[in-house]
């Protein structure tokens, strides 16, 4: 069974949908890519999958074992973010939260489970350092190995590489290739970059004013005769 | 020097300067805990706003000639915290522009009332000591003290309680609830504990500087130190700090408490200032 479904999804806000009739699922340990134009829906789909807003109509269910608070979500970063003071273990432990539930504090598995995820994203050597001094793309390691204590298996990640420069954008797109090869973590991300997207991803969801969904090799031959319009515009951020 | 100590010693033997103390302390200790959240979460005016309605609450419980106004003063802040935040997430009327409105009109209202039905013969002077709580803190009555220290035992278990989870919300909000965490009920929480503290808060530094309470030590820490509970910590100690400071000079200089303690933290804000830039180099 799949591990998410959307079926006949309408999303957008106070009830006007910009995205109608979306059917689509990820089965465990695909890495879907979603593509599509600024303003198509793609966080919305990505908060409505997050059961952070209602869909207008249909419904996303998850199965295959998978339970709501085991998914781990990596969101763009706020203006709150950017001057916080935290240091790195505070943040990555806050990702155990959802296992917490009424307990007040972390129990030693969870400081364990942290200690493994840092180490895992390499910022094992830098957890007491504050937050808010790291660079672009540690700040994104870190918010990803939160990420990690959260879920072992279905990771939401909303344009993860936004804002870094090109070897941190290398770099994290391979930790997170690593993720879904290796630890076999599903991984449903947003994506401007569709270049890339093709690159690493499993699925393809196309959004915008043609909807696509299905492997990547049929996008490809799909897009070869730009039947998306994708080509001229190349990727834009 | 000796003669400032002889005065203090002097003025300790009487119950309402510790009482002013112990009441102070455990002020400035509870409105510091929860402002680094209120300023990092960009709801520094909460406390500004809470406090306006609290004084509106204060017109009212002075005109119905209530002989403890603090439960109905407090009913009311927290009602209005509530809302406040039911409003905030409202689209159609904005959080800001929601609170600048109830901070005003709780404002006007509160000294309107207290004009047209007031039967004291020096309505100024009270005005003024409520928003600037001139000399309220140094004629607590014993309930007072006491609801002020039980509400103060409140509100620092909740925050020790719940710190972890005050603090993922805090820091993400989207990413808590995501992962299962009620985001909405611990900002329902937040609300309604800064509400309390606004409320004995004001018997201190009156109503108009409550917030200074709340956001200058925080702002102070921020700048020192690095990691949420380094802050935290740091915050509720210079809080405390600066209102003892600032009582004890009060009483030595005959100024008004409340606007002392603020300057004593202000001062604090600077020292913190300059600390960052030293540290920096």
């Amino acid at each position: 069974m799949a591990q998410l479904i959307c079926q006949n999804l309408s999303l957008g806000y106070d009830a006007k949908a910009i995205l109608h009739d979306l059917s689509f699922s990820v089965d465990a340990g695909d890495y879907l890519c979603i593509v599509g134009e600024n303003g198509s829906g793609k966080s919305t789909l990505m908060k409505t999958i997050l059961g952070l807003q209602a869909p207008i109509h249909g419904e996303v269910l998850i199965g295959d074992g998978l339970r709501r608070n085991e998914i781990g979500y990596l969101p763009q970063q706020t203006v709150v973010q950017k001057d916080f003071p935290a240091s790195v273990i505070e943040i990555v432990l806050s990702g155990c939260q959802g296992r917490c539930g009424i307990r007040p504090f972390y129990n030693s598995k969870e400081k364990q489970l942290a200690g493994k995820a840092m180490e895992k994203m390499g910022i094992g050597d830098i957890t007491k350092r504050c937050y808010r001094e790291l660079s672009g793309g540690q700040q994104q390691r870190v918010l990803l190995a939160r990420a990690l204590c959260a879920t072992q298996k279905i990771l939401l990640l909303d344009e993860p590489v936004a804002g870094l420069d090109p070897k941190a954008t290398a770099e994290l797109y391979q930790l997170i290739y690593e993720l879904n090869q290796i630890d076999g973590i599903t991984v449903i991300m947003i994506s401007h970059d569709v270049t890339t997207a093709i690159e690493y991803a499993s699925h393809i969801l196309h959004i915008g004013k043609t909807v696509f969904f299905g492997r990547k090799e049929e996008y490809i031959k799909n897009q070869s005769k730009d039947l998306f319009g994708m080509t001229e515009r190349g990727d834009k951020s | 020097m000796s003669t400032i100590l002889n005065k203090l010693s002097m003025y300790m033997q009487y119950p309402f300067v510790i009482h002013a103390l112990i009441v102070g302390v455990l002020i400035a200790f509870c409105s510091s805990l929860l402002g680094v959240t209120l300023v990092l979460k960009r709801f520094s005016f909460i406390g500004d706003g809470l406090s306006h309605v609290a004084f509106g609450g204060m017109a009212v419980a002075t005109i119905l000639n209530f002989t403890n106004d603090m439960p109905l003063i407090l009913t009311i802040t927290v009602i209005c915290a509530v809302l406040l935040l039911r409003t905030g997430q409202n689209t159609k009327l904005k959080g800001d522009a929601t609170l600048a409105m109830l901070s005003v009109g709780a404002l006007a209202i509160g000294y309107l009332l207290m004009n047209i039905f007031s039967t004291s013969s020096n309505l100024t002077g009270d005005v003024c000591t409520t928003l600037f709580g001139s000399t309220s803190i140094l004629t607590l009555t014993k309930t007072e003290v006491w609801l002020s220290v039980v509400l103060s035992i409140v509100v620092v278990s909740i925050f020790i309680l719940f710190y972890n989870k005050i603090f993922a919300v805090t820091f993400d909000e989207s990413f808590a609830q995501a992962t299962g965490t009620k985001a909405e009920l611990y900002n329902l929480l937040i609300a309604v504990v800064v509400a309390v503290i606004v409320v004995i808060a004001m018997n201190l530094v009156g109503s108009l500087l409550v917030s200074a309470l709340v956001i200058f030590p925080a702002l102070s820490a921020m700048r020192i130190f690095k990691s949420f509970k380094a802050v935290t910590i740091c915050s509720a100690t210079l809080s405390v700090f600066c209102a003892l400071t600032g009582i004890l000079v009060s009483i030595l200089g005959s100024t008004p408490v409340g606007s002392t303690i603020v300057a004593v933290d202000i001062v604090a804000f600077f020292i913190a200032c300059i600390i960052e830039k030293v540290s920096r180099r």
